[in-house]
């Protein structure tokens, strides 16, 4: 079911992400300051800003879970928060490259994008202890769920609390990143950050599909052993213990 | 389903709220513990700062990490009872709202929370305060602070009650999820504990966030607790 038209997303994702960094590397003007370091801004903030929504749509999913009671929506869910954490180490990393090269530290506790984003970060790394906490899988289905739609409320209200403390201690300039941006560097933004987007989607769909293959496997291998062939115990991952199981589906 | 025969909703919340305050008084669970434990720590935050007095930013870390430390001790208690002695099913049973069991529980520990500053704060302020002034409208800020601990103190410790790894999961998810109030309420503390005074510099300002935060989470809490008692 997922797996429909994944060849083609994946085409047009690497098309899209390959047309971005062309973009990037031979079209877009030189920072003025900052130089070609500044070219990991094409990379960093769509980054962020795709794992940044995937944790709030992880929680919009868990809301839909727990009002219509569909698995399909907890996978969806774990899944979507799953890729976005995924994505968030790879914002933390390119981030703190990026504040070595420009401001001289791989941390900057005056900056506060970051610090949220390090929070938001720790809040979903906790997701995976706790759904293997839990045993009873329409319990941890649920609790997982209400886990998403808890942290998605939690991350804008998050950014709001810490930007305040800083903003407050040191004032600056409300200039949003868009606004002071030329139109051609807005442009090549702006193609990364649908080129990232739908990296993220193609990873969502081929994770939903491995999830639901594996499913598949599992009951046809119990099949097999309740018709008395096959006695090897099969060999589990960590992933598959936690994960939402699509079988039913 | 609302029928004729479910109990009050206000009748039910008291009994609740009764029941537990006098297992509290009678057994002692959580709240001796949350003290010694706070007492305790201002020692060692004497000897790892080394020093005898302390003002400004550094008094309100001091005493916002321990609140914060003694309040997950208690958040993790908060509903050991009903896992260890049936009382879920008995709610379960029990015709009555779900949701009232959140706001119960979370008043219970909003009370667990005064009751630990009523003590712990004074004592706090004889150990290393010179200038009192600032406790005053201190309380403003520590029952904002009680409201946002309550509530997602209660739904964490109802979310992690259920799980293997109770003890440690409640510190894991409460810790982050905290931050917030702690940057709010450390924020304003640390003006009120100013060693010339209290100031209010951006009191209203933190007032405010951490009344967003506590409404917010409220909310997430009372409409998403019924989820966790399905069973």
């Amino acid at each position: 079911m997922s797996g429909r038209g994944l060849k083609q997303l994946s085409i047009l994702t690497a098309l899209v992400l390959l047309a971005g960094y062309l973009l990037v590397f031979f079209w877009v003007p030189m920072d003025a300051l900052e130089g070609f370091r500044q070219k990991v801004f094409y990379l960093h903030v769509p980054l962020a800003i795709v794992a940044l929504c995937g944790f709030v749509a992880g929680g919009v999913e868990g809301f839909r879970h727990l009002r219509t009671d569909d698995r399909r929506h907890d996978a969806n869910s774990y899944v979507f928060i799953h890729i976005s954490v995924v994505f968030g180490v790879a914002t933390l990393i390119t981030g703190m490259l990026w504040a070595k090269a420009s401001w001289g530290h791989y941390w900057v506790w005056d900056e506060p994008t970051l610090v949220s984003f390090l929070i938001v970060f720790l809040l979903y790394c906790t997701y995976y202890p706790f759904r293997y906490a839990i045993e009873d899988r329409d319990r941890q289905a649920r609790y997982a769920s209400v886990f998403a739609i808890t942290a998605g409320a939690f991350v804008p209200l998050n950014f709001m609390a810490v930007r305040m403390a800083q903003s407050l201690i040191h004032p600056r300039v409300f200039a949003t990143s868009e606004g002071g941006l030329p139109g051609s560097m807005m442009f090549t933004f702006l193609v990364c950050l649908v080129g990232m987007a739908l990296l993220w989607v193609t990873l969502v769909k081929l994770e939903l599909l491995g999830k639901q293959t594996s499913g598949q496997v599992s009951k046809l291998r119990r099949a097999l052993e309740a018709e008395g062939y096959g006695n090897d115990e099969p060999t589990g991952t960590v992933g598959r213990r936690i994960a939402p199981n699509l079988e039913a589906q | 389903m609302k029928s004729a025969r479910m109990t009050p909703f206000r009748q039910a919340l008291g009994a609740i709220v009764l029941k537990d305050l006098r297992t509290e008084l009678r057994t002692m669970r959580s709240l001796p513990a949350m003290v010694l434990f706070a007492v305790t720590t201002f020692v060692i935050f004497r000897f790892g700062l080394d020093r005898t007095a302390l003002s400004g930013s550094l008094a309100s870390g001091v005493i916002w990490t321990t609140l914060l430390f003694a309040a997950v001790l208690g958040i993790n208690r908060i509903f050991l009872p009903e896992r260890e002695e049936g009382g879920f099913d008995a709610f379960r049973l029990a015709p009555v709202d779900r949701p009232v069991l959140f706001v119960a529980k979370a008043a219970v520990l909003f009370l667990y929370l005064v009751v630990l500053e009523v003590v712990v704060v004074p004592v706090f302020a004889v150990f290393f305060l010179q200038e009192w002034s600032g406790l005053v409208p201190l309380v403003v800020i520590l029952l904002a602070t009680n409201l946002g601990f309550a509530a997602l103190g209660t739904l964490i410790s109802s979310m992690a009650v259920n799980s293997r790894a109770r003890d440690l999961l409640v510190p894991l998810l409460l810790l982050p999820l905290v931050v917030p109030l702690m940057i709010a309420a450390t924020g304003a503390t640390s003006h009120l504990l100013d060693a010339g005074g209290p100031s209010y510099d951006k009191f209203g300002t933190w007032l405010l966030v951490l009344g967003l935060y506590d409404g917010i989470f409220c909310l997430v809490g009372y409409a998403v607790f019924e989820f966790l008692l399905e069973d």
